[in-house]
């Protein structure tokens, strides 16, 4: 039988058409298409996709489960390993986990294995849950810091080696960045509430609202619990430090995001809480918090946007197909761009800035040519919303409050191998050892530490 | 949920609530402040704590009618909830003996300033209060801050009770008689810049509690940023508290009056009950 060289499209809203609402882009397959991709699969005996996975789905098993249309048994495979398949079958950057790997890729596209999860997990949440089986806990208790994408593997995971799991949230609602950061037509928040209910039901019990460092500390967790794992994520904002950066009008991508997803800003005065976006944005740094921000602000009203990013389009870090539908949505890129100053009017509103062109020189340490200063190349701008997407730091509220717990110069949480840290019995993974990285990196860590917490509780007795 | 035990209208437009929250009224500390959300759709404020007791675990919050989060906590009865109550948050007030400190509470600012009062009068220092309010009736907390201090001096704006003037009246005619080795100020951002102006000449230590607009409240997000000494805070992690002479109090004014507009928009779609 030939290959189709190509993926199985997958349906989109058309951009005009996207940019008047919040719903989701892609639409997902429908299980005629589903089936037509996964018989791409060649399913291969010794299969590479799998190393790409930071969480080992075993990939050809549900591929030709979903081949022959067992899509229950297709779910039951992915979700031996991943908690939360709805999720990462929407944000993983598979093109350079699974999919790189996939052997179809070396002559036409790889599988399309995202697509097919999330084909898998959709149709599980369209038809109820599976039931799953609860473990009695073994009397082991432990704590998991934080319900984003590490947290919640880690704790869903530890329940089902049959632990008993408190999960604490600082924010009111679990699901850290997947609620709070990534926008709602990327990942619609009622499957994130969907995927938490899941890990929910696992065992898992939630305390939203608690701040691990204030409301409670590490070391009263430490006398209640056997074991702790922390994954309180990458939560320091990073400003530009340039002059006029407090105007009003200048979001910090984290304020913006929160208020609009979190928060519904989107559905004011529906919801109370307001966000403020003008006609012209600039939004700065181009990774995939930018891209969303960008996005956000032209479904929230905005004329123009533009990304101004100091680099070129080769260095922009965010996924190709985000920039792909940024583009599609008529996002501006001011690319070797730099904002030099913040201009404001009477009232303290922003109105403008100073830019200056850059071209890019050497490498630097992180192999991407640097940008350098054209001298004599400023110039002004009208705008009247800047929002400040060049990256987060790990979140310092709980390594300040916890003086036993080793950070790094950059205030990550130093981890082994295990995600063990250097207070004994706690643990750590995600954006809080990393840095900001991805969804499914977090998960990996939190997965590995779930491994190494139970294998510490039982080897304590 | 966070039960609604006890709730008296204290002033025109002004509520006090006894809040059931065990876990905050345990760690709660002069200058800590929660932050609350009504409602499933509403917005998350930050409130300082007024006062707290661990054995009941209940805290104390003070709240002033403004816009539509504080009218939908005005409507709630004991026996309600609000949705959630998350803290204590910011880092508490430094409790020290310094010696003779003031405490000056502007409005709505004097429930912060009591817990502050009266951990600095435990610890042995003199403290003179000044107190004030547009008018009598506005007057807050004023038993309690008797209490709380060793001497205490009540303004009003427009004579109705006390001396009428500003609080900032009472203080520059201190300064320029007493010794005082530290002032402590929470009130509108206006008031608090005219204290730090009033004390600036005298180099005496002034911490004003900052106000900001926040959104989670435990750094994330940068709402609150404030210029201090030329360097940007976070109201709600490296404050709520700072030298208040260093304190671009122009910008704190900026920003707390950047949804203006939005909330006046909110409060119309409210009152029409959309």
């Amino acid at each position: 039988m030939k290959i189709e060289p190509q993926k199985t499209p997958m349906r989109e809203q058309p951009p005009q058409e996207r940019i008047k609402n919040y719903k989701e882009v892609p639409m997902g397959y429908s299980a005629e298409e589903a089936i037509r991709e996964a018989s791409r699969c060649l399913g291969c005996k010794k299969p590479t996709c799998i190393e790409g996975c930071p969480v080992e789905v075993d990939i050809p098993a549900f591929i030709a489960q979903l081949k022959e249309g067992n899509f229950d048994e297709a779910i039951r495979i992915i979700k031996q390993k991943n908690n939360l398949p709805a999720i990462c079958g929407r944000v993983c950057p598979q093109e350079v986990q699974c999919e790189l790997r996939c052997v179809l890729g070396k002559k036409g596209e790889p599988v399309a294995i995202s697509r097919l999860e999330r084909f898998a997990a959709d149709r599980e949440r369209a038809k109820g849950y599976a039931k799953s089986v609860k473990p009695t806990p073994a009397g082991e208790r432990v704590a998991v810091v934080g319900s984003g994408p590490a947290g919640l593997t880690a704790a869903g995971d530890l329940a089902r080696m049959g632990h008993s799991v408190i999960l604490y949230e600082a924010l009111h609602e679990p699901g850290g960045v997947l609620m709070y950061g990534i926008p709602e037509f990327r990942l619609p928040k009622d499957i994130v509430r969907q995927e938490v209910s899941y890990v929910e039901s696992l065992g898992v019990t939630l305390r939203a609202g608690v701040v691990v460092g204030k409301t409670t500390t590490m070391d009263e967790l430490a006398k209640e619990y056997d074991a702790i794992f922390i994954g309180t994520g990458a939560g320091l904002p990073y400003f530009l430090h340039i002059p006029g950066e407090n105007l009003c009008g200048i979001y910090s991508a984290n304020e913006f995001l929160t208020r609009v997803n979190l928060m519904r800003g989107y559905a004011f005065p529906r919801y109370d809480t307001p966000v403020k976006v003008g006609k012209r944005v600039a939004v700065f740094g181009a990774g995939n918090v930018s891209m969303d921000s960008a996005r956000w602000a032209l479904r929230l009203g905005a004329e123009e946007t533009w990304i101004v990013y100091r680099r070129s389009e080769r260095e922009m870090p965010a996924r190709v197909e985000e920039i792909e539908h940024a583009r599609e949505e008529r996002v501006k890129f001011m690319l070797l761009t730099i904002p030099l100053k913040f201009h404001g009017d009477e009232h303290g509103y922003v109105r403008g800035m100073r830019c200056q062109r850059m071209r890019l020189g050497e490498p630097d340490e992180s192999g991407r040519r640097r940008p350098i200063p054209i001298p004599g190349s400023e110039f002004e701008m009208e705008i009247d919303t800047a929002i400040i997407a060049i990256g987060q730091g790990p979140n310092p509220l709980l390594p300040k409050a916890t003086p036993e717990i080793a950070v790094n110069g950059k205030g990550k949480i130093i981890v082994d191998e295990d995600g063990q840290t250097s207070m004994p019995g706690v643990y750590a993974g995600g954006d809080i050892t990393l840095g900001a990285a991805t969804v499914i990196e977090a998960m990996g860590a939190g997965k590995r530490a779930a491994k190494a917490i139970d294998r510490y509780l039982m080897g304590r007795h | 949920m966070y039960e609604i035990v006890a709730k008296s209208l204290i002033a025109p437009e002004i509520k006090l609530f006894r809040v059931r929250a065990p876990l905050v009224a345990e760690k709660a500390k002069p200058g800590n402040f929660v932050v609350v959300r009504v409602d499933e759709r509403g917005e998350r404020i930050p409130l300082t704590i007024a006062d707290w007791d661990p054995s009941e675990g209940t805290i104390t919050l003070v709240v002033q009618e403004v816009g539509v989060t504080t009218l939908k906590l005005g409507k709630l009865d004991v026996g309600d909830s609000l949705l959630n109550c998350i803290g204590p948050l910011g880092n508490p007030s430094r409790i020290e003996r310094f010696g003779t400190v003031v405490c000056v509470g502007g409005g709505v600012g004097i429930p912060p300033v009591y817990p502050i009062a009266r951990a600095l009068k435990k610890v042995g220092n003199h403290v003179i209060s000044i107190i004030g309010a547009k008018t009598a009736d506005l007057l807050i907390f004023e038993r309690g801050m008797r209490e709380a201090s060793d001497e205490i001096f009540i303004t009003t704006d427009d004579g109705s009770y006390g001396r009428r003037g500003f609080v900032s009246g009472v203080l520059a005619e201190l300064l320029s008689q007493r010794r005082i080795d530290r002032v402590i100020a929470i009130g509108p951002a206006i008031m608090m810049k005219v204290v730090a102006e009033a004390t600036r000449p005298y180099k005496i230590e002034t911490i004003a509690s900052l106000n900001s607009i926040m959104v989670d409240g435990t750094g994330m997000c940068g709402a609150c940023r404030v210029s201090v000494g030329g360097e940007t805070k976070f109201t709600c992690v490296d404050g709520p508290e700072f030298d208040a002479h260093q304190v671009d109090f122009d910008l704190l004014m900026a920003r707390l009056n950047m949804y203006k507009d939005k909330e006046q928009e909110a409060l119309t779609a409210y009152r029409e009950g959309r």
